[in-house]
Order: structure tokens, then C-alpha cells, then sequence
């Protein structure tokens, strides 16, 4: 896979990884396509199992975007990790908490208190 | 109601002409100094709903068209998107905060769109969808 389709910044504290989206806008269809293929292989080809999602430089997100977070959410949970979310601004969490998304996800304010017990 | 600016066009079913359709209309808001607020929901909402059009109305048949029509004024901005599918009752459309719909995509977009945005409104048929958004109705989507 090259640099140029890498959607997420990868870093890893300690057994927990944080995965960063690169992307402002999480809309177009290709690209979440792409995100979610990336998403997914964190835990189908690497087998990780606690992570963290870092939103601080997502400004937008469609309804698909959120379609592929559920799909990774079960994924986690299948493989027995863990799926935190962090970094969301605050009309971003608004999206989460109309379709009420944010009682199924984990959601915290920074990184910092997202890797606080993980 | 004296608009602004009034334009209308016709698409091919293909999300990349349905993002330029999108960024024109957020550009002209902008350059018009529509609260950042409402931007915000009339580009998650444009989405949705072009994406419902292409996607699910036209099933991204290249014969097909969508037709988009975009009235501002110095109080609101309409957008009007018709889809040359056979319509949908936006009523049958599953609670997608329901366990089993969390998967479908489409029944969330339309909630998001009714939360952001000052009207959502469909035809008998299904396949027209007219959206405004007031530029005084900056109240938050979860009081409303």
C-alpha cells in the first residue's frame, strides 16, 4: 500500500495504539471505503487489540463514516480488544449523540485520558 | 423573498459531481457569511441527501440524473434535490438507532439531516427532497 492512500497516522504507547485520522472530511464514499479497509486491518492483519481513534482533525463525517465505526467497533469487540474514541470537537459529537452512537462507543476528551486505564 | 443567488443543475449519478454540486453551494455560503454553524449542517445534510439521490434513488445508473436546485436569501438557503428513482415513504425507513439497523446508513442520514437543518420535507413520491436551513436557527440539533 502506498504513503499516498495512507489515511491514518499510526503511533503506538505501549500496547495500545492510536490511530489519527489524517482526513478533515470523512464524506467522500471512495475514502471511507478506504479509511474502513484501513480501520478494519488494525485488527484482521495486525491483531491489535486495544485502540485508540483520534478525531482532532476531523471536521465533517457522513452517516457511512459512522456505518464503517459500528463495523469496527464489532470487529474489536469479536477479536476480545478494545475501541476507544477521542479528540472529537464538539459539532462532531453532536452527529454521535443524535443517533445516539455515543452510548455505543467509548468517547473520550483527549488521548491522554483515552490510554488513562486502557 | 428576494434571493441572492439561484441556480440549478442537472447531475449524472456520480458522487463525485454530487461533491462539486456540494462544494459550490458551501463555497457561496461562506463567501455570503452564513453562520459557521449552519454551513456545518448543510454540507452533512448535502451529503446525505445527494448521497440517497445517486446511491440509493438513482442506484448510480449512468442514464439517470439529479436535478439540484439552490435558492439563497440574506434569511435562508433551499435546496431542492430530485432523483429519478421510484421514491421511498421516508416513515418505512428502520430506527437506525435500533440494535439491528446500526449497520444501514440510510436511516441515519436522514436523522442527521432533520437535526441539522430547519426542514426536511419529501414528495408523496419519495424521489424530491426539499431542504432549508434558516441562518437564525443556530439552536442546538439535540434541544430541538
Amino acid at each position: 500500500m502506498g504513503s499516498s492512500t495512507q489515511r491514518l497516522d499510526i503511533e503506538e504507547v505501549g500496547d495500545v495504539t492510536i490511530a489519527k485520522f489524517i482526513d478533515k472530511k470523512i464524506l467522500d464514499e471512495n475514502n471511507i471505503q478506504i479509511i474502513g479497509n484501513q480501520l478494519f486491518a488494525l485488527v484482521d492483519e495486525d491483531a491489535r487489540a486495544k485502540i485508540i481513534l483520534d478525531f482532532s482533525n476531523v471536521e465533517y463525517l457522513s452517516s457511512a463514516a459512522l456505518g464503517k465505526l459500528i463495523t469496527m467497533e464489532k470487529k474489536v469487540k469479536a477479536a476480545k480488544g478494545k475501541l476507544r474514541l477521542a479528540c472529537i470537537r464538539p459539532e462532531i459529537y453532536e452527529v454521535f449523540a443524535i443517533t445516539k452512537l455515543n452510548r455505543l462507543f467509548k468517547i473520550y476528551e483527549d488521548n491522554e485520558r483515552a490510554l488513562d486505564g486502557f | 423573498m428576494t434571493w441572492i443567488e439561484e441556480f440549478q443543475v442537472r447531475i449524472p449519478s456520480s458522487t463525485t459531481e454530487g461533491q462539486k454540486v456540494q462544494e459550490r453551494i458551501i463555497t457561496r455560503l461562506e463567501e455570503l457569511g452564513f453562520p459557521a454553524r449552519g454551513v456545518f449542517g448543510v454540507r452533512l445534510a448535502l451529503e446525505e441527501a445527494l448521497v440517497n439521490a445517486i446511491k440509493h434513488g438513482n442506484g448510480l445508473d449512468p442514464n439517470k440524473q439529479v436535478q439540484v436546485a439552490c435558492q439563497i436569501s440574506s434569511e435562508k438557503v433551499r435546496i431542492v434535490i430530485e432523483d429519478e428513482g421510484s421514491g421511498f415513504r421516508p416513515q418505512d425507513v428502520p430506527d437506525p438507532t435500533e440494535d439491528e439497523n446500526l449497520e444501514k446508513p440510510c436511516g441515519r442520514g436522514i436523522m442527521l439531516m432533520r437535526a441539522f437543518l430547519s426542514v426536511v420535507e419529501y414528495n408523496e413520491r419519495g424521489n424530491r427532497v426539499i431542504l432549508e436551513k434558516h441562518r437564525n436557527d443556530d439552536g442546538s440539533p439535540l434541544l430541538s
